[in-house]
């Protein structure tokens, strides 16, 4: 039976913030880029050319019934492919932004499409430009709708970036085993790091629940 | 020159077709109250007006200005004609006031900082001063449907269009509406109304249009419609309609 | 270095074997407990509702590969007992479900509406009979294309059994990827691999939710 001794792995803090830090930037850049990349696809798909749609139905559904591991090493080896030599963490920032993307898509298609067709009709009919009705009427109760489903989703992504370790990014889980092959606690590293994931995602949470209660003042439906 | 011109106008969903051959004229000033049975056309005539359903076949006219899906001064003409919803439509996310400032606003119509003004003294004319920093679902369904209108009255419309506005109304949350309506009228606006609420047709409206089949059946004023009905049809439908 | 052929390819679609084993065993011992999850979740006493409550936070709070990593290095160092590889990794999986699946599944039963839990025991039935004779076939209707999907979830999350060095399908790609020096060509033949399992699943699973859920 084994003792406890988290002492050894002191020795590393710098380490463990140093892997914090950089799962925080990967989780803030998937975030980021998918968003971006979500949004643009949500929209090509509703009012899209017929091929760039069945382009996107296809990115879409190709990350969703793949393992995010076997998508980090195909972005991973794509390059030099090409000649171009990847460092491992732009390939694990846009293999997360792919995933989370892919992901954020459909959350935000479902989030346009929950808007009722009569608030629309409403804003066009007081004389507003279609810019105008998305910005000021679709926009806030959309973002509202889909808030629960992307925030999970970016927790997801959080979890997520410790894939990146595969590919030797030097994010949270990397600097685990790092820890693990200098000091050989096993029990003691992969317990403070799930520790660590935890805090992080209740960290996320509650962030999310504090935003959500100021960006989204409106009574809901009775 | 009539405020609002239809004539010959034709609308088809699919194969199937709503409006025949509908010709109407409307001066300014004139109430004019659309009645008939469900699925007579008059709902999808009165949503042509404004352009939310393109027509098939037909013009309508504005002022003397041609209206249909593609114009390229529909958000413009949207400004003078204004529409209120049977499900009242109100933004959720906004307070009353922004739910009334937001397109004057944003057409430029007052300044940002006029706009609270504006606000209440909409509001004065439904009589719900009070609710200016409520939000649409803290309000009951009438004092939604009466900020809706205070909502249109914001752009000061040449015209008014109702879509069974009383329809999805509790019975005593009615009345409250139809007063602000009939407000409306004797100050001189130019309304059209589909409603089932034949009391407000016989004392208010200066014309009844009474649809069939997707076709102006009988129209004249209230006296004459609801006195003589020429027609077995329009007979049949008071007498289904007469309230004790 | 060879070149990517036939031999290669049976090589990757032996290793499935194993992804398959993986995914059963984790249904296996995995299910029972989602279930008892699912029920200690909607339980009346409030002690059994926050334990598992807690225990649940806990777990969605961590990388499958930390579970992975700690169960197959954390614990044998501690315990300091050889654990074989097939059942660290079982228990980790088997943990994932009943979590997860456990989560889903509390949702189809709380979907289920109120009034029939009230018609049910106006039967005088006792509340287990209730649960299994009247709310879990509606619970189980709600929640199955959710379930399908998480089946999918479970597939994919095999895929990590590679970094902790069992061979299945993703660490034959490994392999095979470092014996050709072909990696692009590999990985994309086991991402398709992976793609004609999950998606047939997938289109299941919404499937279901129109055939079943449709009139919700």
């Amino acid at each position: 039976m084994g003792n406890l001794n988290f002492r050894p792995l002191w020795r590393y803090q710098d380490a463990i913030i140093e892997g914090i830090i950089t799962t925080l930037w990967l989780t803030l850049i998937a975030t980021l880029a998918g968003l971006i990349i979500g949004t643009i696809c949500a929209v090509v798909l509703r009012r899209g050319p017929k091929p760039i749609r069945y382009l996107i139905y296809t990115y879409i559904e190709v990350i969703r019934n793949t393992p995010p591991l076997i998508q980090i090493f195909i972005v991973f080896f794509v390059f030099p492919g090409f000649g171009v030599r990847l460092d491992p963490f732009p390939a694990a920032s846009i293999a997360l932004s792919l995933y989370f993307g892919a992901y954020a898509s459909e959350i935000i298609r479902s989030g346009l499409d929950s808007i009722p067709r009569s608030q629309v009709e409403a804003g066009h009919c007081l004389g507003l430009s279609s810019l105008q009705v998305f910005v000021h009427v679709v926009l806030g109760p959309a973002l509202r709708n889909i808030y629960p489903s992307i925030t999970s989703q970016i927790v997801l992504v959080l979890l997520g970036t410790s894939i990146a370790s595969q590919i030797s990014t030097e994010e949270l889980f990397h600097t685990a085993g790092f820890i693990d092959s200098r000091t050989f606690r096993s029990f003691e590293v992969y317990a403070l790091i799930a520790l660590i994931y935890v805090l992080l995602v209740t960290a996320f949470r509650l962030l999310f629940a504090l935003i959500g209660r100021v960006a989204f003042r409106w009574p809901t439906r009775r | 020159m009539a405020l609002v011109e239809i004539r010959n106008v034709q609308k088809s969903f699919g194969s199937l077709k709503v409006l025949h051959d509908v010709s109407l004229s409307i001066e300014e000033g004139e109430i004019v109250t659309i009645i008939g049975r469900s699925g007579s056309g008059k709902s999808t005539l009165l949503r042509c007006i404004n352009a939310l359903e393109e027509i098939d076949g037909g013009e309508i006219l504005i002022e003397g200005q041609k209206v249909y899906g593609k114009m390229p001064n529909l958000k413009e003409l949207r400004q003078r004609v204004g529409i209120v919803f049977q499900s009242f439509n109100l933004f959720p996310h906004l307070k009353v006031e922004r739910n009334i400032t937001l397109a004057p606003v944003l057409t430029g119509r007052v300044s940002k900082k006029d706009a609270r003004d504006l606000a209440l003294s909409c509001l004065a004319k439904v009589g719900l001063q009070e609710k200016i920093d409520s939000y649409p679902e803290q309000l009951s369904g009438g004092q939604q449907q009466r900020v809706a209108i205070a909502r249109c009255l914001a752009m000061s419309p040449h015209l008014m269009l109702f879509d069974e506005v009383t329809s999805a109304l509790d019975p005593e949350l009615v009345g409250e509406v139809l007063k602000v309506m009939e407000d409306m009228a004797r100050q001189g606006m130019t309304m059209i109304l589909v409603t089932h609420e034949m009391g407000f047709a016989r004392n208010v409206a200066t014309k009844i249009v009474f649809m069939h089949q997707g076709r102006v059946w009988e129209e004249g004023p209230p006296a004459e419609l609801f006195e003589n009905p020429k027609t077995p049809e329009l007979q049949a439908f008071i007498g289904s309609t007469r309230q004790v | 270095m060879r070149q990517f052929s036939m031999i290669d390819f049976v090589a990757l679609t032996t290793a499935l074997q194993y992804t398959v084993l993986l995914v059963i065993l984790a249904l296996a011992f995995g299910t029972p407990l989602a279930l008892l999850m699912a029920l200690l979740r909607t339980s009346r006493a409030a002690i059994p509702r926050w334990a598992t409550a807690f225990v649940l936070q806990l777990v969605q709070g961590i990388p499958l590969l930390a579970l992975l990593m700690f169960f197959y290095f954390g614990l044998p160092v501690f315990l300091g007992v050889q654990i074989p590889p097939l059942v660290a990794v079982t228990v980790a999986f088997t943990i994932y479900t009943a979590v997860f699946l456990g989560e889903i599944w509390r949702g189809g039963i709380e979907a289920v509406k109120q009034t029939q839990w009230e018609a049910a025991a106006s039967l005088g039935i006792s509340r287990w009979q209730q649960f299994r004779y009247v709310i879990a076939p509606q619970a189980m209707k709600i929640a199955l294309p959710a379930t399908v999907g998480f089946l999918v979830q479970l597939i994919k999350g095999t895929s990590l059994a590679a970094v902790v060095g069992f061979v299945e399908l993703t660490r034959a790609g490994q392999l095979v990827s470092a014996a050709t020096f072909q990696p692009l060509l590999v990985y994309s033949v086991v991402a398709a691999v992976y793609f004609a399992i999950c998606f047939p699943l997938t289109l299941w699973s919404r499937n279901l939710e129109a055939r079943l859920n449709g009139s919700r």
